[in-house]
């Protein structure tokens, strides 16, 4: 088992097997959710802590009712709340948690690298729950789970990836962690959104979504990410929308069976329409509940359950 | 007066006068008083053997940043010369992006003057181009020339519009000194961290284009030309600023230029090697093996100057810390050397006399400060090298208070031996005599 003890920063640095070992040990661990109750004493003692310095709902959420459910203690540091807001660095505010006794922090920050620069400040397990454009690697593994969940397997998938790809760390994270398992990713987004030579991480790239979604087994929509647009991508919404936007029209280029993917939180009538969003191929709130699984998974192959 | 001094038995390479060959050589009242074989020592010389060892003019660095006035926490006049004197360096010139900005000559005399007390080695002052940098007025270029300013420069930031470059360029005439530009367009490399290509897509760090650079670079070579102003231009770090550069030569226009020892050396692949370390933030940004190839290529030709270190240190808060966070910059004074001979002249992309030429003769020259040469009757400042030497790179046991280094743990062959300033030996055999 060759998580134990050990960070995860990133699909990049994630070998397949570590991936499989992951997806397989959620798969088993997902029947706990649909138990009457929802608690096994497997991480009793363990305490994992959240720092998240970049606002989030679903990820924090789900880290802290992993924890719980597998009886694991967190507590969470947001930095709206805390001695951030006093100047305070992120190695010193880790070092003074880490010092409280915590087993394993979990961190959401807005510079890229910053989960690495934090495992080296620390000496427990540190596990990226986002950095920046780089990326998110337990959000690629949940919706690696989640394509599992509704189609056989990986190898040969075609999955097509749209949107934002530039400011996207869950694009970054799906294409590693996809292209490793074998599976035949194309994304397309404006090219002011898609980086430089992309395609030498295995991928190919498309300017529109009607070229990249053809014969698409998966369609990974992208979150417009409005926040992180300083400079003159394009030019609207409204033109995002009708060029690049997800609707029925644009979906029908993929396979009759596609499903449809989102990481949330969605721009509804921006980039994926409400009709696609809500239809019965939609698998987003699946992603949600395999995010659970997936995060129980990591922490107990983490934390490991017995010493 | 310092002792006369004599080094006895190391190979004497000094460009100025095609000399490549075991002499010694004799330094009286702070000047070269004679080259020869088998000087004899006498009971007033200070003896300095230097076999095995090699003899050039005194290394001149003409891009530092020695942070004094403002920043001495990150730095000051006393341990930025003591870096240099331990690199191998009788003499810095300091950028102007001080806290005030040395922008006016009694900033400059100031700098001159703490220089004079606490400085082992030469110090040149480079003034500031505009008004605190700012890029809209000029600066008293002429009262800081007189004052002592050998060049002028906004680094850190370019000189901010063409039409400001050209003025300064036009009245710099008037002083004899050239303009020392960082060239950077800064629309393009807004926010960015690293270089822009496949590291930056898979860091998620915003990349920083060549073009940044490039556009910055024709901009300042096409307002040479209209001008005929003498340009220098800091730290390139790309083929095509080279390929800019080489041209505007062939078509006769007055410029100069240099490369640092991080950009002959490392590509931007080491951000990931070294998991996002911070010490690899530098601007501009470590490129790709193609951009190191082709600096490499242009200091053979002769389209590269000089090899500047753009030392810029940092304290360790400005650089633990998340990566965007972090301060531009690498403190190079005490690792350019040898780095230098264990990448560059040990596999032999240039020779000896090419590093003595890049290191000392051609800075002595554009700054138009004494020194680049060992004739009788120089200044005896030298820089003595051991070619043997094996070590390793310990920021920790740098005098610079900077010990933002990306070379940490990098074992090389080659180091500074000893470095005379005005005929006084301030290191030796690797050690400061204070």
């Amino acid at each position: 088992m060759s998580l134990r003890g050990n960070d995860l920063l990133s699909l990049r640095e994630m070998s397949a097997e570590d991936m499989e070992l992951v997806l397989s040990t959620a798969r088993s661990l997902k029947e706990i959710l649909s138990r009457p109750i929802k608690k096994v004493p497997t991480l009793r003692g363990k305490v994992v802590c959240t720092l998240f310095y970049e606002p989030s709902t679903r990820t924090k959420t789900s880290f802290e009712l992993a924890a719980r459910y597998m009886s694991a203690d967190a507590v969470s540091f947001s930095s709206a709340t805390s001695a951030v807001r006093k100047g305070e660095s992120l190695a010193d505010t880790a070092r003074n948690l880490s010092m409280m006794g915590i087993d394993l922090a979990i961190m959401r920050h807005s510079v890229s690298g910053s989960c690495h620069f934090l495992s080296k400040v620390l000496d427990i397990p540190v596990v990226n729950a986002g950095d920046g454009m780089n990326e998110h690697p337990t959000q690629g593994l949940l919706d690696i789970f989640t394509m599992l969940d509704y189609k056989s397997k990986i190898r040969g998938l075609k999955v097509a990836i749209v949107g934002d790809i530039l400011h996207s760390r869950v694009a970054r994270s799906n294409i590693f962690g996809l292209t490793k398992m074998g599976a035949e990713v194309s994304i397309a987004g404006p090219l002011t959104l898609l980086p430089p030579d992309i395609e030498r991480l295995g991928v190919k790239a498309f300017a529109r979504p009607e070229e990249a979604m053809e014969g698409a087994d998966v369609v990974y929509v992208l979150r417009l990410q409005l926040e992180r647009q300083a400079r003159s991508l394009f030019p609207s919404k409204r033109e995002y929308r009708d060029f690049f936007g997800i609707d029925r029209h644009k979906l029908s280029y993929a396979k009759d069976d596609a499903i449809i993917m989102h990481p949330g939180p969605m721009n509804r009538g921006v980039e994926i329409t409400t009709d696609v969003a809500d239809s019965p191929r939609s698998v987003i709130l699946d992603q949600v509940t395999s995010g659970v699984a997936v995060r129980m998974a990591i922490l107990y192959l983490i934390l490991g359950g017995r010493d | 007066m310092a002792k006369d001094l004599l080094i006895q038995g190391g190979r004497v390479i000094d460009p100025s006068t095609h000399t490549d060959k075991v002499l010694d050589v004799l330094v009286v009242d702070g000047k070269i008083a004679k080259l020869s074989e088998g000087i004899e020592p006498e009971g007033h010389m200070e003896v300095l053997d230097a076999k095995g060892k090699i003899v050039m003019p005194g290394f001149i660095d003409m891009h530092v940043h020695l942070r004094e006035p403002g920043f001495e926490y990150k730095e000051d006049i006393e341990t930025g010369t003591k870096a240099a004197a331990m690199g191998g360096f009788t003499a810095v010139a300091c950028m102007p992006n001080t806290e005030p900005a040395c922008d006016n000559d009694s900033v400059v005399t100031r700098i001159l003057e703490r220089a004079r007390k606490t400085a082992c080695v030469r110090v040149y002052p480079i003034g500031a181009v505009t008004k605190n940098r700012a890029g809209k007025e000029l600066a008293e270029l002429g009262e800081m020339r007189a004052a002592g300013a050998v060049a002028f420069s906004d680094d850190g930031s370019p000189v901010a519009t063409a039409e400001t470059l050209r003025c300064a360029l036009e009245y710099l005439k008037s002083f004899d000194a050239v303009l020392i530009d960082h060239p950077e367009d800064m629309s393009l490399s807004d926010r960015g961290q690293i270089n822009y290509g496949l590291v930056s897509t898979v860091s998620g760090l915003r990349g920083i284009p060549r073009e940044s650079e490039e556009i910055a670079v024709a901009r300042d070579l096409l307002i040479a030309r209209l001008t005929r102003g003498r340009l220098h231009l800091a730290h390139l770090s790309t083929e095509g600023s080279i390929s800019l550069v080489r041209r505007a030569r062939a078509r006769g226009i007055n410029v100069t230029c240099e490369v640092t020892p991080h950009h002959l050396i490392l590509t931007d692949e080491i951000v990931l090697e070294a998991g996002y370390d911070t010490n690899t933030k530098v601007n501009p940004p470590l490129r790709s093996q193609d951009d190191v190839d082709a600096l490499r290529e242009a200091l053979s030709d002769g389209t590269i100057d000089v090899i500047a270190t753009d030392h810029a240190p940092h304290h360790i808060d400005d650089k633990w810390v998340e990566y965007d966070y972090a301060d531009f910059g690498i403190s190079g004074l005490e690792t350019a050397v040898g780095l230098i001979i264990d990448k560059l002249v040990l596999p032999g992309v240039i020779n000896w006399m090419k590093m003595a030429e890049l290191m000392s003769l051609n800075p002595a020259r554009i700054l138009g400060v004494p020194g680049g040469t060992l004739k009788v009757d120089a200044a005896a400042d030298i820089t003595v090298i051991d070619p043997d030497c094996e070590h390793s790179i310990v920021p920790r046991n740098f005098e610079s208070k900077g010990r933002n280094s990306p070379f940490m743990g990098w074992r090389l062959t080659g180091a500074p031996y000893g470095t005379i300033v005005g005929g006084k030996a301030v290191m030796y055999d690797g050690r400061m005599i204070l």
